[in-house]
């Protein structure tokens, strides 16, 4: 067996037309300015635009019908992801698509019917997975004590600030189960937000200490493991997509300056030292959306395979380190320009750190690929 | 009317079972992996040989036309001959100026009388090709070619020279580009496009010695040399356009190709499965964690190539840098293999200081050949520089 393997790749008509309406509603409703007025507010996005993402149904694209989705599955939230990373628009989109995937796998739409419908309907949820930096830890200290109460606290949670719902994801009786908390559940002060790198980005430290947990929002059972599991690989292939879209859209600002700005009497892109590089990003965005697509075929609503858990992993291994490179070079070949806050550089350099921890960077990835094609 | 899927089933057992009956015993000499590392007499009658007993079969130039010496049939055939001969490790088909470069040209633009005299021949591996476009002063700039070709009634004589002619010392004909008028305005609109005899006085090759210590390469030197005026393919004046449509088969961009095997390809898969017993640090070498991340990477490498290839052809996946993916897959092809190349001997140890000759070398000094030979892809049809220059321009649309 070739340790290349599976080279599927396709692309139904209706990732077709939800890239082209994306594009175009990023195009529109996106531009550089919206994006940068959101930088600095409490929540990072417009919440009268996510009510338009919400009415264009893309908070269910990937939920069944059963639960007011549309039931194309997770495959079809890639192009959309794609064209937000595109326009650098955050919005709590990621975190409730892998919200809802997590319930999903873990429980089924059947026992979740009530709470995915309300993510489909537009309430921001959020995993709240984490409870150190490390990517490749699953030890989990957050678990329920005898007396039913929550106890512990998770790091990173993505979007806390406005999540209406929170998967928690604990230990208990020695196995891993989910918890689905409401913000409302939540003390007092439960919530320190972190300032990050990407300011498109939110996230927060939330302690779920003396959160009640009772029988109807426990989640227990066997498939928790194996749907955590696909949660991370998801999780890894949707921040590709978007990394991948951000690289593209990062290219496409350095390959304008590179034709416009002079230097020496010459346009600075007629030199073979800025000219390669970017022929480097390109080849390496090509290579990016090409796993990322890949990937996307080969992902359903059941468990995913051995190779769609490698073709999420080359995904995000490739489009982590495009991004970096892209965003490292369009800072460099803009020259002064490139160290001001002015420059949109500076929205894809920091998209780019904060884009390669998500769900694990490139080697945390190629050392599991390796296990999976090596040994 | 098409072939059904039986019909196609069928075809590809009764091949799979001819290969495996006729594949050559080891010749107990290294066999070239690519029509250029055709150094000696041996290895050439050796490929002569097997190429005319696969045309002989049906299984070479399946889609060209059956008066010329083709079978006639659907290219789908041809594509499944090519794929069982891949899976069976077949030697290569080594004329393969004639039947990837010159061949489909002639088929496609070439009169009744070039395709009646050059095609059959061609095929059948009586008559090798070899190209001259390379000069020595200007290797991937063809537009400036100055070998001059002089029209003297029935005759155009010849002088100038070429380089890295692919088996030069054994081609009978070769597809030349020549320049019949010096004074065009565009350095183009002064080149020629010949099917050139390499029989003719005034016509010498001196075998170039390679990197690896081998052959496969002449020098080619045009001392009036005079050559029937009847070689002139097309008109005086359309050579650059020609040459252009020419490089088009050479890269795979345009089909027609009659087929069989170019190159042996050598895959990640060969890389890891030559490692055997090799360690690093007293264990496996695959263990070691820094092995495994580069291999990794150079795996993925590999893939993205696969996968972009079937990419290309998803419009809407393509849409923001449309000719991306063809243009640049010589560049990346080539590099990821010459990266591979060497990778593998550096995981060789003392072993990777061998080389071919020595009893001790790994699989005979395979991967230390192998990785000069890759050189001759990175720079032979336009330096990887180069090509880095035409998708900047062409597909960045960066200045020049």
């Amino acid at each position: 067996m070739s340790v290349t393997g599976n080279t599927t790749l396709a692309f139904s008509e209706e990732q077709a037309m939800l890239l082209e309406v994306a594009r175009e509603f990023c195009r529109e409703k996106s531009p550089m300015s919206a994006v940068r007025a959101h930088l600095e507010t409490p929540t990072g996005f417009d919440p009268s635009l996510w009510d338009e993402m919400v009415s264009l149904g893309w908070a269910g694209i990937a939920l069944p019908e059963s639960c007011g989705g549309s039931g194309m599955g997770v495959a079809t939230v890639v192009p959309v992801v794609e064209a937000m990373g595109r326009a650098m628009l955050g919005t709590p989109l990621v975190s409730s698509t892998l919200a809802a995937q997590l319930l999903l796998r873990a429980a089924g739409a059947g026992p979740m019917e009530a709470v995915l419908t309300e993510i489909a309907a537009g309430a921001p949820a959020s995993v709240a997975l984490l409870e150190n930096a490390d990517w490749g830890d699953d030890t989990l200290c957050c678990s329920v004590d005898a007396g039913g109460i929550l106890q512990g606290s998770k790091k990173f949670v993505t979007d806390a600030g406005v999540a209406e719902l929170f998967v928690v994801v604990i230990d208990y009786e020695g196995a891993p189960a989910l918890v689905t908390v409401r913000a409302g559940q939540l003390p007092p002060g439960a919530v320190t937000p972190n300032t990050l790198i990407d300011q498109t980005r939110r996230s927060a430290t939330v302690d779920f200490s003396g959160v009640t947990v009772s029988e109807g929002n426990l989640v227990t059972g066997a498939q928790v493991g194996c749907a955590l599991r696909d949660l991370r690989l998801l999780g890894a292939l949707l921040i590709a997509a978007e990394a991948t879209g951000s690289a593209a859209s990062c290219l496409d600002t350095t390959v304008e300056y590179l034709k416009t700005r002079k230097q020496f009497g010459k346009l600075i892109g007629s030199y073979q030292a800025l000219k390669h590089p970017a022929v480097d990003i390109l080849t390496s965005l090509d290579s990016a959306r090409s796993f990322v697509y890949h990937a996307a075929s080969l992902v359903s609503d059941l468990p995913l395979d051995r190779d769609a858990e490698i073709a999420c992993r080359m995904a995000k291994a490739q489009a982590t380190e495009t991004l970096l490179y892209a965003s490292d070079r369009a800072v460099q070949f803009h020259g002064g320009m490139g160290f001001t806050w002015e420059c949109d550089a500076q929205l894809y350099i920091r998209r780019a750190q904060w884009s390669q921890q998500q769900f694990g960077d490139a080697r945390h990835h190629r050392k599991r690929l390796a296990a999976l094609l090596l040994d | 009317m098409s072939a059904t899927e039986q019909e196609l089933n069928d075809f590809r057992a009764e091949v799979s079972a001819w290969m495996k009956d006729n594949k050559p015993a080891d010749p107990g000499f290294l066999l070239p992996q690519t029509f250029m590392e055709v150094g000696d007499e041996q290895q050439l009658e050796f490929l002569r040989e097997w190429q005319h007993k696969v045309w002989s079969a049906g299984y070479l130039g399946m889609a060209w036309p059956k008066e010329y010496g083709g079978g006639g049939v659907d290219a789908k055939y041809q594509r499944i001959a090519d794929q069982e001969m891949r899976r069976h490790g077949v030697p290569i088909c080594f004329n393969v100026i004639g039947l990837g470069w010159a061949g489909p040209l002639i088929n496609d633009i070439g009169t009744e009388a070039e395709k009646a005299r050059y095609l059959r021949g061609i095929l059948s591996a009586e008559d090798i090709w070899c190209q001259g476009f390379s000069e020595p002063d200007h290797g991937s700039d063809l537009g400036s070619a100055r070998t001059r070709a002089v029209r003297d009634g029935d005759e155009y004589v010849i002088n100038g020279q070429k380089i890295w002619t692919t088996m030069g010392n054994f081609a009978k004909y070769m597809i030349l580009l020549a320049r019949t008028n010096p004074d065009t305005e565009r350095k183009y609109d002064g080149l020629s496009y010949f099917l050139s005899p390499m029989d003719v006085p005034g016509i010498e090759t001196r075998p170039i010695r390679k990197i690896t210590g081998e052959y496969g390469f002449t020098e080619t030197f045009f001392t009036d040399a005079r050559i029937p005026a009847d070689c002139l393919m097309g008109e005086e004046g359309q050579g650059w356009r020609i040459a252009m449509q020419t490089l088009q088969y050479e890269r795979g961009a345009e089909a027609g190709a009659a087929g069989g095997l170019a190159m042996v390809r050598v895959t990640i898969d060969d890389m890891i499965s030559q490692l055997g017993d090799l360690t690093r640090d007293g264990a496996p070498v695959l263990k070691d964690p820094a092995v495994r991340d580069r291999l990794v990477e150079l795996i993925m490498e590999e893939k993205a190539l696969s996968l972009g290839d079937r990419r290309a052809h998803i419009a809407p996946l393509c849409s923001d840098y449309p000719g991306s993916l063809p243009l640049s897959h010589k560049l990346r092809a080539t590099e990821m293999t010459r990266r591979m190349r060497q990778f593998a001997i550096s995981l060789q140890g003392a072993e990777g200081g061998l080389y071919v000759g020595d009893p001790q070398a790994r699989q005979g000094g395979f991967w230390q050949r192998a990785y000069f030979n890759s050189f001759s892809a990175t720079i032979g049809g336009g330096t990887s520089q180069v090509q880095a220059n035409i998708v900047a321009e062409h597909v960045l649309g960066l200045p020049k």
